[in-house]
């Protein structure tokens, strides 16, 4: 049950990570991207993580990506003419990405140990009362310095978007 | 004891003097100057007496310990200063003459410009002389050596603004310096075997050592301590800086090239008496120089015109006949010399410059003359150096030069012959300045009202000098006919044991003798009958050419070592070296990374996606590393 | 990796290949389009993947830090995702372009 669990939500990741890329309009884009991070909150669950898949919802697919589709809204971006590729781009960056790909799958493969398959309920410790915990007692300094990056990014995003004073 | 207030003295003279003498009267200045060799003079004195050495003690050398200097491996170098009899005599004579010359130059100088500087330099080189003197070891014999080296430099160069003074200057520090090398040598050597440099355990080693038959670590040490000797005290082949350091004033000119820091290699020499004595070879090579640099240089004296240049000769030729009597092992022949010659060769110079002062700078003997009748008391002053110098019995240079003959005769007779034709010259060219100057008309232009030269005022006719200058000749008179009468070699008898027997007695007749030929050729030549050396000098016009040229040596100098050196230098050196590789390097390393800077730029394309490609592929080799070849393998 | 009938449950190393296949992807739209808020999106889907590489080898190291800092990384691309969009709007307003590839005056 849960492999097929596992390959369902995958397969729904991976292509709507390749409707990302290919899409032209952006729109399109910023739905597949959606799609991408709720089918990457099924994984978590499955990988005992209750509490980031619920964060991952709310947060990422509820509030960043609502964020995007204003912003593309409100500068109408159009289509893009043309999936137009730089010769460099082209010639490059696909044997990059292939040779990084091959890497890590070969890395992953070797290096790993030996673990038992993933079972929905193996991993307990991924609920918001131990996270809480472990936020508050030995990730307390990366927390608050976390709050001040965000009352940073407020104010610069305030600073930046706001009109000319004239 | 206090040794250390002895040096000191001088340098707290020359410190203020030189920190705060543009500010300070000239009164001030004197005192200071004046006053504080004077009481080095005075502290030396009580010092002696204290440690016995005018009533028989000092046998053993007094020691005193100041710091370590310098604490490397097994070599232990510390400031230590000694006395010994050799030490109480050069003592006495530096600072002695010094404190004359010193009261002197108050009055010569008395016109000249940088007079705070002058005696500042002045007490600077008494401060080094006598560092020399009291050292206890051989470096800081040297600190010594080099500092009365860089003194005579400030002091020849003194009137920086005329080129024949810097370049004098400079020629006689570059000269040492090539002593100095070889001097550098020695010490490396001494401290190499003997694991000291300090005089009395070096001396102690050596003492249980055998003699050396052929050569050997103490031939080439005391070869290598003849070369620097030869350079300070102006020896064949490096006297060439002396006759050129008479461009600086004549008070410099008695005490650092006549009395005390010529000496210095003499007295090196008969500090370092027992390496010389367990390498006859090498003795004989000090003598066989002191005697050729007597003869060569008496000849020149001959034919020189200016007043100061044929004592500088008669400097050069009296040490080496300095160097004659310590090698032929007559070390305290030689000391005594030295101090006799500093009285007479002081008063000379003194008196040539108490000359020159009268004649308001003129140098040239051919335009004095005539002068005992303005300047009696220099005449009689001049006289009683020049009877000493030439031998005059009873008199100071006669006792000692008559010592070091002796000594000669007894080692290898034809030094003996040669050595007495010297002091027949040496009468000679000394009372033919006697007499150009004194005798005859005076043909000078300080009549005429202006003068020039060395000093800087006009007068009218020539005029005898102050009290301040006349007195220290007077003193310097007495000590020069009565100076024979100190029986130094008796008091170096510790240290330098006196030859058996008694020498012949025809010896001293033949020396004497020679000398009163040379007064009475002069007195010939230049009173009686001054058209005889005109002619003579016509009749053998080449070897005229010859002597009065210096026998070409200083264009020989400049033409096999000079000029290839500087040219060398500019080509080599300069043109090679310094422009292509160095500047070549520098500029090569610049345009390199500006080249390298040139390709790397075109990697800021200013386009995103590259820079995302360039952070990829970054990414990759980094995974690539660790995943293969790095932590996690 | 064991092919044939399905297994039950699969093993980690397959959670991360697909973060490996994501950020991959993520890489791929980066460098290839032209359209900022696309190059954007493309960041945060290289973001996720690393989450889940995150997730998964909290679960393997039966560990809650691997949640930990998913939850910060989260924070910190959301803090991102704010301020970049305005820059691109600020871009925007100056140059009316939303070309990434004209975005550039740093001559070559």
């Amino acid at each position: 049950m849960d492999a097929l669990l596992f390959m369902i939500f995958a397969a729904i990741a991976v292509i709507c990570g390749i409707n990302l890329v290919v899409q032209t309009h952006p729109i399109s884009s910023a739905l597949s991207l959606v799609g991408v991070m709720g089918a990457l909150a099924a994984l978590y669950l499955l990988l005992g993580g209750e509490f980031i898949a619920a964060a991952q919802l709310v947060v990422y697919a509820g509030a960043i990506m609502v964020l995007f589709v204003f912003v593309i809204m409100l500068l109408n971006a159009g289509t893009e003419k043309k999936l137009t590729v730089r010769p460099l781009g082209k010639y490059l960056g696909a044997p990059l990405l292939l040779l990084f790909f091959g890497m890590m799958a070969y890395l992953i493969q070797r290096i790993l140990p030996e673990s038992s398959p993933v079972v929905f309920g193996a991993f307990q410790s991924g609920t918001a009362a131990e996270i809480g915990k472990s936020l508050f007692t030995v990730y307390l300094l990366p927390f608050e310095v976390t709050s001040v990056l965000i009352l940073i990014a407020i104010l610069g995003a305030i600073v930046l978007a706001r009109k000319e004073v004239d | 004891m206090q040794l250390w207030l002895i040096p000191i003295l001088p340098l707290i003279g020359f410190l203020l003097n030189g920190l705060f003498g543009k500010r300070l009267a000239k009164p001030v200045i004197n005192a200071i100057a004046v006053g504080s060799v004077v009481l080095s003079f005075l502290w030396v004195v009580k010092t002696l007496n204290a440690l016995g050495a005018f009533s028989g003690g000092l046998e053993e050398t007094y020691k005193e310990h100041y710091y370590t200097w310098i604490q490397s491996g097994a070599l232990n170098i510390s400031v230590d200063f000694a006395i010994d009899r050799l030490t109480a005599v050069m003592l006495m004579v530096v600072t002695g003459v010094g404190a004359l010359i010193h009261i002197y130059a108050t009055g010569y100088m008395a016109h000249e410009g940088g007079y705070y500087r002058f005696f500042a330099y002045l007490n600077l080189f008494m401060f080094f002389m006598l560092i020399l003197v009291l050292g206890a070891n051989f470096l800081l014999l040297f600190v010594g050596w080099e500092g009365v080296g860089l003194c005579s430099y400030l002091l020849i160069g003194f009137y920086f603004l005329e080129k024949f003074a810097t370049d004098a200057g400079n020629k006689a520090f570059i000269v040492n310096r090539i002593g100095d090398f070889g001097f550098s040598l020695a010490i490396f050597l001494v401290g190499f075997h003997f694991n000291s440099l300090d005089f009395g355990t070096v001396f102690a080693q050596i003492k249980g050592m055998p003699i050396e038959a052929s050569a050997g670590i103490f031939t080439a040490i005391s070869l290598l301590l003849l070369v620097g000797a030869t350079g300070k005290s102006a020896q064949i082949p490096l006297y060439v800086w002396l006759p050129d350091a008479m461009a600086g004033p004549t008070p410099v000119s008695a005490l650092i090239h006549a009395a005390t820091m010529v000496t210095a290699g003499v007295y090196m020499i008969a500090r370092t008496s027992q390496i010389y004595l367990h390498s006859p070879w090498a003795l004989d090579i000090v003598a066989i120089v002191g005697l050729t640099t007597a003869f060569v240089a008496a000849t020149i004296g001959l034919a020189q015109n200016d007043i100061k240049k044929v004592f500088a000769y008669s400097t050069v030729s009296q040490l080496g006949y300095m160097f004659v009597g310590l090698g032929v092992g007559a070390f305290s022949a030689g000391i005594f010399h030295l101090m006799t010659h500093a009285f007479f060769k002081a008063l000379l110079f003194l008196g040539a410059g108490s000359v020159i002062h009268a004649c308001s700078g003129e140098q040239d003997m051919r335009h004095m003359g005539g002068l005992r009748k303005y300047t009696p008391i220099t005449m009689v002053t001049l006289l009683c150096g020049s009877l000493a110098i030439a031998g005059f019995p009873y008199l100071s240079g006669a006792a000692s030069k008559d010592l070091i003959l002796e000594a000669a005769y007894e080692h290898a007779p034809w030094m003996y012959w040669v050595g007495v034709f010297t002091a027949g010259m040496t009468a000679f060219y000394v009372f033919r300045a006697f007499f150009l100057t004194f005798f005859g008309e005076y043909k000078g232009k300080a009549a005429a009202g202006h003068g020039h030269g060395d000093h800087g005022h006009g007068h009218g006719e020539p005029h005898e000098s102050p009290a301040v200058m006349w007195i220290p000749l007077a003193i310097l008179a007495v000590l020069s006919v009565g100076g024979g009468f100190i029986n130094i070699p008796h008091f170096l008898e510790p240290i330098f044991p006196l030859q058996e027997g008694e020498p012949a007695r025809w010896l001293e007749y033949v020396a004497t003798a020679a000398g009163l030929g040379g007064i009475a050729v002069a007195y010939l030549f230049y009173v009686v009958s001054p058209a005889l050396p005109e002619s003579l000098a016509n009749s053998f016009r080449g070897v005229y050419n010859l002597i009065y040229n210096k026998y070409f040596v200083d264009e020989f100098y400049d033409a096999a070592v000079v000029e290839p050196v500087v040219d060398g230098s500019r080509q080599l050196l300069w043109r090679v070296g310094d422009v292509r590789l160095i500047d070549g390097l520098a500029n090569g390393i610049g345009s390199t990374a500006r080249g390298i800077g040139g390709i790397l730029r075109r990697g800021q394309s200013g386009y995103i996606r590259s820079y995302a490609a360039w952070v990829l592929a970054g990414s990759i080799l980094a995974i690539a590393y660790i995943g293969f070849i790095g932590a996690s393998r | 990796m064991p092919l044939g009938p399905l297994p039950a449950a699969v093993p980690p190393s397959w959670y991360l290949t697909l973060s490996a296949i994501l950020f991959a992807l993520g890489v791929l739209g980066f460098l290839l389009r032209r359209n900022i808020i696309t190059v954007f999106m493309s960041i945060e889907l290289m973001l996720n993947a690393v989450n889940l590489s995150f997730i998964t080898f909290s679960y393997m190291l039966k560990r809650v830090d691997g949640h930990i800092f998913s939850f910060f990384v989260m924070v910190v691309a959301a803090a991102e995702a704010a301020v970049g969009l305005a820059i691109i709007l600020t871009v925007f307003k100056n140059r009316q372009t939303l070309e990434i590839d004209e975005v550039s005056t740093l001559k070559n």
